[in-house]
């Protein structure tokens, strides 16, 4: 698990093909049962990955050409359906450092930031042409460039979009935020008393 | 950016300070804990020989893995029984309020923080949980939220957040006899899509939200998550103010008028601004039926299912492996599906007046002999006011099995879960791959009253047919 400043992740990238991919998919509720998050890794897209033997089924995740993937390439509303933190907890002690994709649900995206995993954007156009040229070549270099906001496969480059308050709490290793939620203990206690409940 | 909606004025009331980052760093008045989201937050807290900074403000309850057949320890699940009891010392050791079985208030946690009059308008709400958003039909903002941020809230009662735009949401006219808010929230879902509310709270209102009840109301935001907004609401009236009156943790006397007061004020007033406005015809909605894996994926139950070139082009392979999944074809009546489970119940319907609509159907009836039906209470109060109406024994006699509160077959934690392909009419939020506990089981999301119909006839049906 990192912590502190997080300012670029390199690797190798993993596509992982699909809109609408949600957390019972990512990672099925009866794993959700564990009281640690220690396991989670192993739990990562189970029922897609494995069928009802224990055999595998063909996923990205099982083929060797993408074995030690740091950095997933995913589409649309990734991560839709539960608050459960099991699916970035999954995803992060698998292996994976960093997600970019179409488009993130919310909740994903924000359980994602808070155990500094950086999910970023890019265009479909962008996203399906990596998945591709991944497919192709899975051993191209792939970095995630926060600072500049960019994606550097191979040699070429693409932008990156982030908000900026997420850029910043990783740059700044703010990310792990609650040391500077508690700043302003003083301002919280008087909240809870002049609220009107 | 929108301006003068309940969502900024809330925001506003409950901003602590900007962190350097830009983010504000927002107050959560209420936050509700189960045992399946909070584990590690509690032992974080205690690894760091920290502490529950505001412990009046958070209140538990214990409602996914619960046993809906007996409520009694130790459960048969020995994860389940270590889980229950890891929830059991951390509100212990926290001085946390916790409705447990024996309090005759357990339930699902969106049931009962309306139930009790905890949830109440210009709140802001995080729960470890997505369907938080339910809480949102009394003018609050309630959203779902990590275990980490479970873990922020519990020591520092605050979340770092980033405004989001509001979308105004009119459902106009009246709806017709069969058609429930179950059925307004997935057309709602249809056209704007599984992924068109990110980034967005959504703001329901127009004729048909002014006369929906709260039940309805909460259906409708429950599931504003699967269209992608974290938070849904409507703003308070005297719908709202009825409900509360009265409740457990309500106001009461001079303090409940002076409440009323503030929630007038949060609403959002004539001079609202919205990023975006959507007006959808409620007088034209049909009761829905979700056919594929997400929960978009639904028609009209008078409707075939889509062709996939009539899709747009980022809905298309969803749609096939949808159909590859759901073992449907294109093209085909939805009417007609045979299902082989039907389950009641779950945080979006599982309240007294679903529980009754779903009754009105089966009394003096019996479900298919092909057919298995659960009917889950949202609460423990659920539960009792349903059976002094006799509910349990009309699903009884019809053939259903009436179980104790819990999320039960929703996401199957519990021992409530489908077989193999079995095909599930539910009452529930989700059908996605898996969702009800098989890894090839299939769930078609709709109405209670349709659940009903489709237990006694073995197959979708409209329920239209039957009112």
């Amino acid at each position: 698990m990192s912590t502190g400043v997080i300012k670029t992740i390199s690797g190798t990238g993993v596509p992982i093909v699909g809109n609408d991919i949600d957390t019972d998919r990512i990672i099925p509720a009866r794993f959700l049962k564990e009281i640690t998050f220690e396991k989670m890794g192993n739990y990562l897209f189970f029922d897609v990955r494995f069928d009802a033997s224990g055999a595998a089924n063909p996923h990205p995740l099982n083929d060797e050409k993408f074995k030690g993937a740091s950095i997933a390439f995913v589409n649309k509303n990734f991560g839709c359906g539960s608050s459960r933190e099991h699916a970035p907890q999954a995803i992060m002690r698998y292996g994976i450092q960093a997600i970019v994709g179409e488009s993130f649900a919310e909740i994903f995206a924000g359980n994602c930031a808070r155990i500094g995993v950086p999910v970023v954007t890019a265009s479909a156009e962008i996203v399906e042409a990596i998945q591709a040229r991944l497919d192709a070549e899975p051993r191209t270099p792939v970095t995630v460039n926060l600072e500049t906001k960019e994606l550097l496969v191979g040699s070429d480059r693409f932008p990156i979009t982030l908000p900026d308050s997420r850029q910043k709490s990783f740059l700044n290793g703010s990310w792990n935020v609650l040391n500077l939620l508690k700043l302003n203990a003083d301002k919280i206690s008087e909240k809870d008393r002049t609220l009107s409940y | 950016m929108a301006k003068n909606t309940l969502y900024n004025k809330v925001w506003d009331l409950h901003k602590v300070a900007t962190l350097p980052t830009g983010q504000d760093q927002i107050f959560i008045g209420l936050h509700l804990v189960h045992e399946v989201t909070t584990p590690q937050a509690f032992a974080a807290i205690r690894e760091r020989k920290s502490k529950v900074g505001f412990p009046n403000r958070t209140f538990a309850t214990e409602d996914h893995i619960i046993p809906t057949e007996s409520q009694s320890h130790p459960y048969a699940d020995a994860q389940a029984e270590q889980m229950a009891q890891a929830l059991y010392k951390n509100v212990d050791e926290y001085g946390i309020r916790f409705f447990d079985t024996k309090s005759n208030k357990q339930g699902i946690v969106h049931v009962i923080g309306p139930e009790l009059g905890l949830t109440r308008p210009g709140m802001t709400i995080a729960c470890g949980d997505s369907h938080t958003s339910t809480h949102g039909a009394f003018g609050s903002l309630a959203f779902g939220i990590g275990t980490t941020e479970v873990g922020l809230v519990l020591e520092t009662q605050t979340l770092p957040l980033s405004p989001m735009k509001v979308r105004r949401i009119n459902v106009t006219g009246k709806l017709a006899k069969g058609v429930y808010a179950k059925d307004v929230v997935l057309k709602i879902i249809n056209v704007l899509g599984v992924e068109g509310g990110i980034g967005f709270a959504y703001e329901f209102g127009g004729d048909v939200f002014d006369a929906m009840t709260m039940d309805e109301r909460m259906t409708v935001c429950n599931m504003s998550i699967e269209g992608g907004a974290r938070i849904g609401y409507v703003n308070p009236d005297q719908t709202t103010f009825d409900y509360i009156n009265g409740r457990e943790f309500a106001p009461k006397g001079d303090d409940f008028d002076k409440a009323v007061l503030y929630w007038k004020s949060i609403a959002s007033g004539p001079d609202a601004e919205y990023d975006d406005v959507v007006t959808i015809d409620g007088s034209a909605i049909e009761p829905m039926v979700t056919w594929g894996v997400t929960p978009g994926q639904s028609v009209g139950v008078t409707q075939n299912l889509p062709q996939i070139e009539t899709l747009s082009d980022s809905q298309r392979q969803t749609a096939k492996d949808a159909y590859t999944y759901m073992k449907l074809q294109p093209g085909a009546p939805i009417h007609g599906t045979k299902v082989d489970v039907v389950f009641i119940g779950s945080c979006t319907n599982s309240r007294l007046s679903d529980m009754r609509e779903a009754a009105k159907f089966l009394q003096g009836k019996k479900i298919n002999s092909a057919v298995k039906a659960i009917v889950v209470p949202g609460s423990q109060q659920v539960k009792k006011a349903a059976e002094a109406e006799g509910l349990d024994v009309i699903f009884r006699a019809a053939g259903a099995e009436w179980r104790e509160a819990g999320c039960s077959m929703c996401l199957a934690m519990n021992p409530d879960r489908l077989i193999g392909d079995q095909v599930c009419a539910s009452t529930s939020n989700r059908n996605f791959m898996g969702r009800q506990g098989s890894s090839t089981g299939r769930t078609l999301l709709m109405s209670p009253a349709m659940a009903a119909v489709a237990a006694i006839q073995g197959c979708v049906t409209d329920v239209r047919e039957w009112v």
